[in-house]
């Protein structure tokens, strides 16, 4: 199921002032995987994320993106905490704004911002404005929007943090559906171990102060995962080993300080 | 995301087919609007006729306030002048505030552009913002040959500052996220203002508009009045000062009336352009669905 390195971050740092965000950080992505950032909050998470997509500059390190193969418009689709979209444009124009960004007609983009909406269960909101929307379909939008210019990867921060559990649920199933149908590369963070573990091949540790990966931890359950898949007694099992390493990450942090 | 959740589907039945309570809220709604209106002219109406009764039953001389009925006459009588005059000042008012948008936003957005232009220039706006413009007036007066231009510089400096600062404001209120997503897509700087720091500005440049179109009229009065012109070619605010010498009380009214209609229209003017540019997203502006 999965290939080749994608996304390669190479003795990665980030400095704000004299706070190190992100220290020396080393990861290598490949093709197809699921990966979440797992951390307690301030360690960096949305930082390394922000530096992957380009919004971030580096303080020291590289990182680098594969050549795309294909014709995407754009390798990239970023999904935030929020919904984000702009309040003032229909929900078809906020997910025409990467096409139009990138220059494609809306005749041309039209389409493809119907196919988009469609994957998320959207179609018939194309023309409601974001404030008519509850905030699990804001966050539809959203990841339509990061999908339609059909994207490798894509790059999701927290992004069902603020959702009840039921939308959550549902979000997680389906966005597992598509990144497996578009063969995508998924980096999401999140702060639920629970999450991390039933969304993805392979969890990332992170701590804080600094910012560090503390562990890299593979899992081998089938994916695409399901409903099932959280009863059982191998999530778990694995969910505790996970719990475990983030909970040894806080303790070094408490003799530290 | 394959397939459609039934959460979903019920919530856009609500949204779309009316549901039956709505109903009720919609008249609701109605009577509230048509009471908007009816309220404060009832209210007008009879204050009107109160004065009437008073001017009328005191026998109050009208070189000290005149009736509402003898200011009518003499805005019928007086029509031509009175006419030629509110031309004069509605020309300068609009034509300071179209002044005051094109140079507020232009200068705002090379404010929000450009850090060191924003600093070198702003001091220099607000000196001129501060400095009360009646004591600006009659140096402005001496150095420009044509009245009328004199007089428009004194309205623009009056609606021209809130609309400098709330187009900096705005351009810069734009969500930092956005403007991420802007940088990730790769959007050129063209691209950034025209689908993202204009839209976000709207806001911010409709509330400066309210404000300032009242304030053009205000720039545009006073400024006549330091100006003290006479003759054919002048303004409401000439009217006033050439009746008070000649104490023709009822036609000061009936210039006063005009002013006040015109600050009236412009209001409205305004607040209805803010309506349509905002009407459909901002906050401002929805009238909440019930
Ligand atoms: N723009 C910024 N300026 C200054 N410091 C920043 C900035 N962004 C992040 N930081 C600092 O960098 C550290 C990491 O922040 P980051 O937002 O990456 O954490 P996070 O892991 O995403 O946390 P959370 O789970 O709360 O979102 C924090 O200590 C934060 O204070
Ligand atoms: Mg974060």
């Amino acid at each position: 199921m999965t290939g080749d390195p994608i996304i390669t971050m190479n003795r990665v740092s980030k400095e704000f002032g004299d706070v190190l965000a992100v220290d020396n950080m080393s990861l290598s992505i490949r093709e197809g995987e699921f990966v979440t950032l797992l951390g307690p909050s301030g360690c960096g998470k949305s930082t390394a994320l922000k530096m992957i997509a380009g919004i971030l500059p580096l303080t020291a390190g590289e990182i680098t993106i594969s050549p795309a193969k294909g014709n995407a418009e754009h390798d990239l689709g970023f999904v935030f905490q929020e919904p984000t979209l702009k309040p003032w444009a229909s929900v078809f124009d906020n997910v025409y704004l990467p096409l139009r960004l990138a220059g494609v007609g809306r005749s041309d983009g039209e389409p493809r911002v119907r196919e988009a909406l469609k994957e998320v269960g959207l179609s018939r909101f194309a023309r409601s404005y974001p404030r008519q929307l509850s905030g699990g379909m804001k966050m539809r939008v959203s990841i339509a929007r990061a999908l339609v210019s059909r994207p490798r990867i894509l790059l999701m921060d927290e992004p069902f943090a603020a959702l009840d559990e039921m939308t959550r649920t549902k979000l997680n199933n389906d966005l597992m559906q598509l990144s497996d149908d578009h063969g995508l590369t998924v980096v999401f963070v999140t702060h639920s171990v629970f999450e991390s573990v039933y969304l993805s091949t392979r969890v990332i540790v992170m701590a804080a102060r600094p910012g560090r990966l503390v562990a890299d931890m593979p899992l081998d359950a089938p994916w695409p995962r399901s409903e099932d898949y959280r009863t059982s007694i191998e999530f778990t099992d694995e969910a505790r080993r996970v719990s475990e390493t983030l909970k040894g990450t806080l303790h070094v942090d408490e003799i530290d300080h | 995301m394959s397939t459609k959740s039934t959460t979903d589907r019920t919530r856009g039945v609500h949204e779309d087919g009316g549901a039956p309570i709505n109903i009720g809220h919609l008249r609701r709604a109605r009577r509230e609007r048509i009471l908007s209106w009816v309220m404060p002219i009832t209210l007008l109406v009879v204050a009107i006729c109160i004065w009437e009764f008073l001017v009328r039953y005191h026998e109050i001389p009208k070189y000290l306030i005149p009736a509402p009925s003898l200011i009518a006459e003499t805005l019928v009588r007086d029509f031509a002048s009175l006419m030629a005059s509110s031309w004069f000042t509605v020309k300068l008012t609009f034509l300071s505030l179209a002044l005051a948008i094109v140079g507020g936003v232009l200068l705002g957005a090379l404010f929000a552009l450009s850090r060191p232009v924003e600093l070198s220039l702003f001091p220099f706006a607000v000196i001129l913002q501060v400095t009360p413009v009646v004591a600006i007036a009659p140096l402005i007066l001496i150095y420009v040959d044509s009245t009328f231009a004199a007089l428009l510089i004194c309205a623009w400096i009056v609606a021209f500052f809130p609309i400098l600062t709330n187009t900096v404001v705005g351009l810069r209120s734009a969500d930092h996220n956005l403007r991420d997503l802007f940088t990730m897509y790769r959007a050129t700087p063209w691209q950034k203002l025209r689908y993202l720091l204009a839209p976000s500005a709207l806001p911010y440049f409709m509330a400066a508009l309210r404000v300032a179109g009242g304030l053009a009229l205000i720039g545009a009065v006073v400024a006549e009045f330091v100006a003290g012109t006479a003759g054919q070619h002048t303004g409401l605010a000439s009217r006033i000062i050439e009746s008070s010498f000649r104490s023709e009380i009822p036609r000061m009214f009936a210039a006063l009336f005009l002013v006040s209609l015109l600050g009236i229209v412009i209001f409205l003017l305004t607040s209805w352009a803010s309506h349509r540019v905002l009407g459909h997203w901002h906050e401002s502006e929805i009238r909440r669905e019930l």
